[in-house]
């Protein structure tokens, strides 16, 4: 259970983190802004309550593992780790600038902190088990976090991975799919691209241990993360019910937020929302 | 540094390449435990239940999920294991290939891929089975070491440096039996080419199951008094590039000789090299931009042009072309 206090300092420091990628997006002319503002809540609760980190040292062994297999999100990971001290913070504007040491898409060989290099959609699902696989072989306690998209989902190298992670029992790996409903090209809970149906229901039909919570409410989120980690005997997924391009009124659900540009004009209106946001936390 | 003890004569080895290379495994993983094996539901095909009997945990059989596979690997690899993944080589290199690309090589990752059944060893299994690209598609891979073993005294010699070596590997290798070309106490060195017969005349730069074929050629070639050189590009990336221009200046003809696609395979990849460095006559014996079929090896080799006689010809035009 959070604390009232933990509670404000998580959403306090999940809006730093929607100001920093707006601001981080509004240097370059189009960022993957909407689902990157959609799972700051989650990063949040992560870094600050549930995972064990020290970034003073990030390949501390007794580390827990986050895997971003929505990699295009990887302004979202680049806010949460300056913001905890693992690189500078001024170190985000040079998000996608040449010879940057922070792509577009989450890159271990180039960012402090980033545990796995991900982009093409679906594989860091299986780097995600493979490393909970390692983490089991050498019987170490250790857990992976995943954060899967929901159009991601659409791959089959997903559910390649859930059904071999339960056939052995990696209670390790907990998922997270960012239920955004929105995709390039649609809404991802109706017939626009490809209907995903009841995501619970699938990962269940696979063995899985399935919740379902409101991916902004960081008491639910850190409640079902605890429950994830008490659960033995099979893989976890949480699905959050998030809106994509969370915080930001003007492109909150909203398939064009996907990727977009931030003019100097609007990334006033966005910073003034957010403000107002922390202010009443 | 190699050092060749060529076979007295070179008969199919009684003993299987799977047999060899899963008694290998089991030898390294008692050394070392970072060594893993996975598979894609062709463990007993690939004669690793002996691996997986002695390391149950060890073992991660992912069943018929090739993409997934490496991906696990890969992640295993991060966490600090060295996993050897095997499955036939036209599933791992084509359909897994984005991901060796991404979560392997891009993401700097140590997992030795290997693919079975090369080229027209794929036999009764037929075009659907059988790579004459999987060597290209993984040469176009920045930082991909490929290689292809030739017989059982060398797959036994590379497999500890392949293990040793940190970063992304494909390995094509025959499961069943293989002609020798090497004896025993014979040793190998990744991106080294071992030279199998000096000549002046040609160089045929073979490999896999074109080496015992050339040797043949060799000799048939002595009798009409043509002294060809052998190189056994068993490294197909990197390249020998020393030994291969050494041919180019010392022999002035080249013929190359392999179990796979002319396009995109060894014979491409010597005349880049030539093309940029020494132009030189080249000839390529190799599958002539085809599909595989069903067959036995002996039917497929005729059908596809890799025989002793192949190259005995193509040696014929290179020397015709090179004295012109």
């Amino acid at each position: 259970m959070l604390d009232e206090t933990q509670k404000k300092e998580i959403k306090r420091f999940s809006k730093k983190a929607q100001m920093e990628i707006v601001k981080m997006i509004s240097h370059i002319p189009a960022g993957h802004i909407g689902g990157s503002l959609s799972i700051t809540d989650l990063l949040s609760v992560l870094y600050n309550k549930q995972m064990k980190i020290n970034p003073k040292n990030p390949k501390w062994e007794e580390r827990d593992w986050l895997v971003l297999s929505k990699g295009h999100c990887g302004p979202a990971l680049y806010a949460t780790l300056a913001l905890k001290g693992y690189f500078p913070v001024e170190q985000l504007e040079t998000l996608n600038a040449p010879g940057t040491d922070l792509p577009s898409h989450a890159d271990r060989n180039h960012t402090v902190g980033i545990d796995m290099t991900t982009g093409s959609l679906g594989q860091g699902a299986s780097t995600a088990a493979g490393v909970a696989a390692g983490m089991k072989m050498d019987k170490k306690n250790n857990k992976v976090y995943l954060i899967l998209g929901d159009g991601e989902l659409n791959e089959g190298q997903v559910w390649e991975m859930a059904m071999m992670a339960n056939t052995k029992k990696l209670d390790n790996l907990i998922a997270f799919v960012d239920f955004n409903k929105h995709q390039i090209d649609g809404r991802t809970d109706n017939d626009d691209v490809c209907n995903l149906g009841d995501i619970c229901a699938k990962f269940t039909a696979f063995g899985w241990y399935a919740q379902r919570v409101d991916g902004h409410d960081v008491e639910a989120i850190d409640q079902a993360i605890e429950e994830a980690k008490a659960h033995t005997g099979s893989p976890s997924v949480v699905v959050l019910d998030t809106v994509k391009g969370h915080g930001w009124s003007k492109i909150e659900n909203t398939a064009g937020s996907h990727s977009r540009g931030v003019s100097p004009e609007e990334l006033e209106e966005a910073l003034g929302e957010m403000q107002a946001a922390m202010d009443e936390i | 540094m190699s050092k060749i003890i060529l076979s007295k004569e070179h008969g199919k080895d009684v003993t299987d390449m799977r047999t060899a290379y899963s008694e290998s495994m089991i030898t390294m993983a008692e050394k070392d435990e970072r060594i893993v094996a996975l598979d894609a539901d062709l463990m007993g095909a690939m004669g690793m239940k002996p691996f997986k009997k002695q390391f149950p945990e060890r073992t991660v059989d992912c069943g018929v999920q090739e993409a997934n596979m490496i991906g696990v690997a890969c992640g295993l690899s991060v966490w600090g294991k060295v996993p050897f993944a095997h499955t036939f080589g036209p599933f791992c290199t084509r359909r897994a290939c984005d991901q060796i690309f991404m979560s392997g090589a891009y993401n700097k990752a140590n997992v030795k891929v290997v693919g079975s059944d090369p080229g027209i060893t794929a036999a009764y299994n037929g075009g659907t089975h059988m790579p004459f690209e999987d060597m290209g598609i993984m040469r176009g891979i920045p930082t991909m070491t490929v290689v292809e073993p030739t017989d059982i005294v060398m797959l036994k010699n590379l497999l500890p440096q392949i293990a040793d070596a940190y970063g992304m590997l494909y390995m094509r290798l025959v499961r069943k039996g293989v002609r020798k070309v090497y004896d025993e106490g014979s040793e190998f060195e990744i991106g080294k080419a071992a030279l199998l017969e000096d000549g002046r005349d040609v160089t045929i730069i073979a490999s896999g199951y074109c080496v015992a074929e050339a040797l043949e050629a060799v000799e048939a070639l002595k009798e009409e008094g043509i002294n060809a050189r052998l190189l056994d590009m068993f490294t197909w990336k990197p390249l020998d590039e020393e030994a291969v221009l050494a041919a180019a200046e010392e022999t002035g003809a080249i013929v190359t000789a392999e179990n796979h696609n002319v396009i995109n395979g060894l014979g491409s990849a010597v005349s880049e090299l030539l093309a940029k460095k020494n132009p030189t006559v080249v000839e390529m014996v190799g599958v002539q931009d085809e599909f595989g079929e069903v067959g036995p090896v002996d039917y497929l080799k005729e059908r596809f042009g890799l025989t002793s006689q192949n190259i005995i010809d193509a040696v014929h035009r290179a020397i015709a072309r090179k004295s012109k």
